[in-house]
């Protein structure tokens, strides 16, 4: 079953998801990257229905994309949360929903704040300074309450995402195996090792 | 699962003496998993009337931009802020358009209403996910915890009570009643609207 968490700190947030794609038993590939770069400031990592989740996460990232080159500025991480809301909402009441799971990370260049959502496909938003997807949520959720901080620095907050990664490896019957880590914050988007 | 019951929440909506109080949990969960202690289902309608969406959390977002849209129409057109008993119907259509595809929400609406004479009259109403409208002269209640809820305010609410006291009243049938429920609680808030001012409270309650 596919994982991902997300977690932010101070002027920060890291996005990390399993890089494994399987279909019922068998492991098809281990190096998928489930985390899109929607701009210059917003990730967004999806998880759910395979072939939903790819045509979702690129019909997002071209609409994203589109408001850019119109506009000239870019969709601030709380109004992209709004869009890919109504996206969702909008299919949930079609005859065939995306079945897709969200969590939106990105860095509001006007206001410098960090921030993270978590999305379900129902088409439910949340605001929350930690999240996940996935079976791997039932661990990581009790872990991130007791060792995440919003103030903690990027080392401190690696450390932690890495508990969660160890615990669910330990006790998840099937081990994700690895992950891709991304960070956003005021410089933008870089990919980190693990 | 019960889609009414998938992310939990519950809203009371009580009556004072020329004031009006409604309140919420702040609990978002996925069946039993929580995901955040910081969800608001209650929102300003206008300065005096306030409503609060318990059920579907999606179809939260979408009622409050629903109403939102509606009210503004409302007010450019009408050219004057609506008032409670005619927001209760605009909410009661709302929902009855979607008769036989509805939003799963049980909306609690709360305020303070103008009278004739130019004073003002606690207001308060509730309907079912199909907009079925409830006025009630004492207290209105929905979401998971509904039943504790009703068994609570029962208990403590009395009529013409102050301000303060409503504050006091409302607060613990919520928190009493919510640590009854495994799907409401993890923090609360509270809305008391006054003729010249609302407060507004968050409370410390069980996080567990």
């Amino acid at each position: 079953m596919e994982t991902s968490f997300a977690l932010t700190g101070k002027g920060y947030v890291i996005v990390a998801a399993d890089t494994t794609a399987a279909r019922s038993i068998v492991k098809m590939k281990v190096d998928q990257d489930k985390i899109k770069d929607l701009s210059p400031h917003l990730l967004m990592a999806y998880s759910g229905e395979p072939g939903d989740t790819v045509q979702f996460a690129e019909f997002v990232e071209r609409n994203i994309r589109l408001y850019q080159i119109r506009n000239l500025y870019p969709l601030r991480p709380a109004a992209a949360a709004s869009w890919i809301r109504r996206s969702l909402a909008e299919s949930l009441r079609s005859r065939k929903p995306y079945s897709v799971n969200l969590l939106l990370g990105g860095y509001d260049t006007s206001l410098h704040t960090p921030n993270l959502y978590w999305v379900d496909y129902l088409g439910t938003v949340v605001e929350v300074p930690f999240a996940a997807h996935g079976y791997g949520s039932y661990f990581a959720l009790s872990l991130l309450d007791r060792y995440h901080d919003p103030e903690a620095s990027l080392e401190e907050g690696l450390a932690t995402l890495k508990r969660c990664i160890d615990e669910v490896s330990k006790r998840l019957v099937i081990d994700p195996g690895k992950y891709k880590v991304k960070v956003v914050d005021k410089d933008g988007i870089r990919e980190v090792e693990i | 699962m019960s889609i009414m019951e998938l992310n939990g929440g519950s809203v009371i909506a009580m009556v004072g003496k020329d004031c009006v109080a409604i309140a919420s949990d702040l609990r978002l969960g996925n069946q039993a998993l929580g995901i955040s202690s910081n969800y608001q289902r209650i929102f300003p309608v206008t300065d005096r009337v306030y409503v609060g969406l318990p059920g579907l959390a999606t179809d939260v977002t979408t009622l409050r931009e629903r109403f939102r849209y509606r009210v503004n129409m409302y007010t450019i057109k009408e050219e004057r802020e609506i008032e409670p008993e005619t927001f209760a119907h605009l909410v009661s259509s709302t929902l009855y358009e979607h008769r036989f595809g509805p939003y799963f929400i049980e909306p609690v609406m709360a305020g303070l209403s103008k009278t004739p004479s130019g004073g003002y009259k606690p207001f308060i109403a509730a309907t079912d996910l199909i907009g079925c409208l409830n006025f009630a002269k004492d207290f209105v209640v929905a979401g998971t915890a509904s039943a504790k809820l009703f068994g609570v305010a029962e208990g403590l609410w009395e009529p013409d009570l102050e301000a303060e006291d409503l504050f006091e009243t409302i607060s613990q049938t919520l928190l009493n009643a919510v640590d009854r429920d495994a799907y409401s609680g993890w923090g609360a808030i509270v809305h008391v609207i006054t003729k010249d001012k609302i407060i507004t409270r968050t409370l410390k309650a069980r996080m567990d």
